[in-house]
């Protein structure tokens, strides 16, 4: 089953793009880019995993035990709450939009005639 | 582009990707035997070099600093952009809308509601110095306290109170904090590169692994982080609850 | 994989599918919620306490607040564009 781990980030990546396509909302299509963006994560995490592994926290274990690899722990901790505020300035792009073309559909946005 | 069309070429295309991730997925290394040799070295020199006991942290911000550096100022610069943004959008006329505040539909928060929102905030703040503070020794670090510190003065509004909020946090407190905490990591990396001639070089003293001081700038470099961190996302926050409850436009 | 990592990997795939298949975006909210807090339970079972704490934070707290703010922001707009 240790397949299962990369098949779900690929799932999650397409169903997020499918989500992203097939949407009449723009908040929508925001939601489900941080659904493609946390099938990278899975990705990271699961190169760095060993079997057996410990976290890598060594306050209360022996130094020499097995740990899982700390660096793309670093990689997806900052990752995560940067794409919170990536996401904030997509939404505020979403309201100046509205505000611009009257409507939140993808397929009204036109190319300003002024 | 029709609905149809679009859904066509994203057909061809999804078919192409999923092939291609396949192909690249199932040419990593199976799942849990990872081979680096980055993350062993890592994990054999820390204790000894660094005196933390708390890898990830220490990677964040000791032997990979530079790295966050670069993602503290992408927060930094989203921040700003979204305060751009939306604060074109804003009138002059807040000061009348404020005085009608208080008779929007959620000021009227029930008495449990506003009693848990009493209870939360101190434990909360709590939780985010502590988070703050040691990182270098067990889970936590600057961006999660951050983010836990953040969430303390939003519940007043979950209380109903979002003009005590405005109060408590204005803007100008915010703006700061949040330039405060990146400019301080950034003096602390100079601090390293005039005494130690290396830029984020590790120049205060190491201390004794698994006490509250130790670890060099690691305590410091999460902290300045976490205030950046909590200043960013209140500030985010605020901006789009101006936007719906204060202004007309 | 041990047994627990699968049981929250599935519950992940299915909480996922589940935001980018629903179409309203005030019910996407909830279920992003959800995704969240199932993402920090498999964090947790894959030996990352640290991206736990920061995963739960962020989409329990942060994410939901940003979006439902936006989307009263562009209701209220609409409403006052109808009138």
């Amino acid at each position: 089953m240790s397949w299962l781990l990369f098949g779900a980030a690929a799932w999650l990546f397409i169903a997020g793009l499918w989500g992203i396509v097939t949407s009449a909302h723009l908040v929508r299509s925001v939601v489900s880019l941080s659904v493609v963006q946390s099938a990278t994560y899975l990705v990271l995490l699961g190169v760095g995993y060993r079997s057996g592994g410990k976290a890598p926290i060594v306050a209360d274990i022996a130094t020499r035990s097995k740990l899982v690899d700390p660096t793309v722990q670093v990689l997806v901790l900052t990752d995560v709450v940067i794409e919170a505020t990536v996401m904030a300035l997509l939404l505020a792009l979403v309201i100046q939009a509205q505000r611009r073309f009257g409507s939140v559909d993808p397929g009204d946005l036109r190319i300003l005639h002024d | 582009m029709s609905t149809r069309a679009r859904l066509l070429v994203f057909g061809l295309g999804g078919v192409a990707l999923a092939a291609v991730l396949a192909l690249g997925l199932g040419g990593l290394p199976a799942f849990g035997h990872y081979h680096g040799v980055y993350g062993r070295r890592v994990a054999q020199i820390e204790l000894g070099a660094r005196h933390a006991t708390d890898y990830v942290t220490a990677l964040n911000f000791d032997l990979r600093a530079f790295d966050t550096l670069g993602e503290e100022f992408i927060l930094f610069g989203s921040v700003t952009g979204v305060a751009l943004l939306l604060r074109a959008l804003r009138e002059d006329a807040r000061h009348e809308l404020a005085r009608t505040l208080e008779e929007h539909s959620f000021a009227g928060a029930s008495e449990a509601l506003r009693l848990t929102a009493l209870l939360l905030i101190p434990m909360l703040t709590t939780l985010g110095i502590y988070l703050a503070l040691h990182g270098a020794l067990t889970p936590g670090g600057g961006f999660q306290a951050g983010v836990v510190l953040a969430a303390g003065p939003m519940v007043i509004l979950l209380a109903g109170r979002y003009l005590a909020l405005k109060q408590i946090a204005p803007d100008w407190i915010l703006e700061a904090a949040d330039s405060a905490g990146a400019a301080a990591y950034t003096l602390v990396g100079l601090g390293g590169l005039i005494f130690s001639a290396v830029f984020f070089r590790n120049f205060l003293g190491l201390g004794t692994p698994g006490q509250l001081l130790s670890a060099g700038m690691m305590p410091v470099n999460s902290a300045a982080v976490a205030i950046e961190v909590c200043g960013a996302f209140l500030l985010t926050w605020t901006e789009f609850l101006d936007q719906s409850l204060l202004v007309r436009r | 994989m041990t047994v627990l990592q699968t049981v929250m990997l599935v519950l992940v795939i299915l909480s996922g599918t589940a935001v980018a298949l629903i179409s309203e975006p005030l019910h996407q909210v909830l279920v992003l919620a959800i995704y969240g807090f199932a993402l920090t339970l498999l964090f947790f079972c894959l030996q990352a306490p640290d991206v736990a704490l920061s995963e739960l934070v962020v989409s329990g707290v942060g994410l939901p607040l940003i979006i439902l703010a936006t989307l009263r922001k562009l209701a209220e707009r609409r409403d006052r564009e109808d009138a």
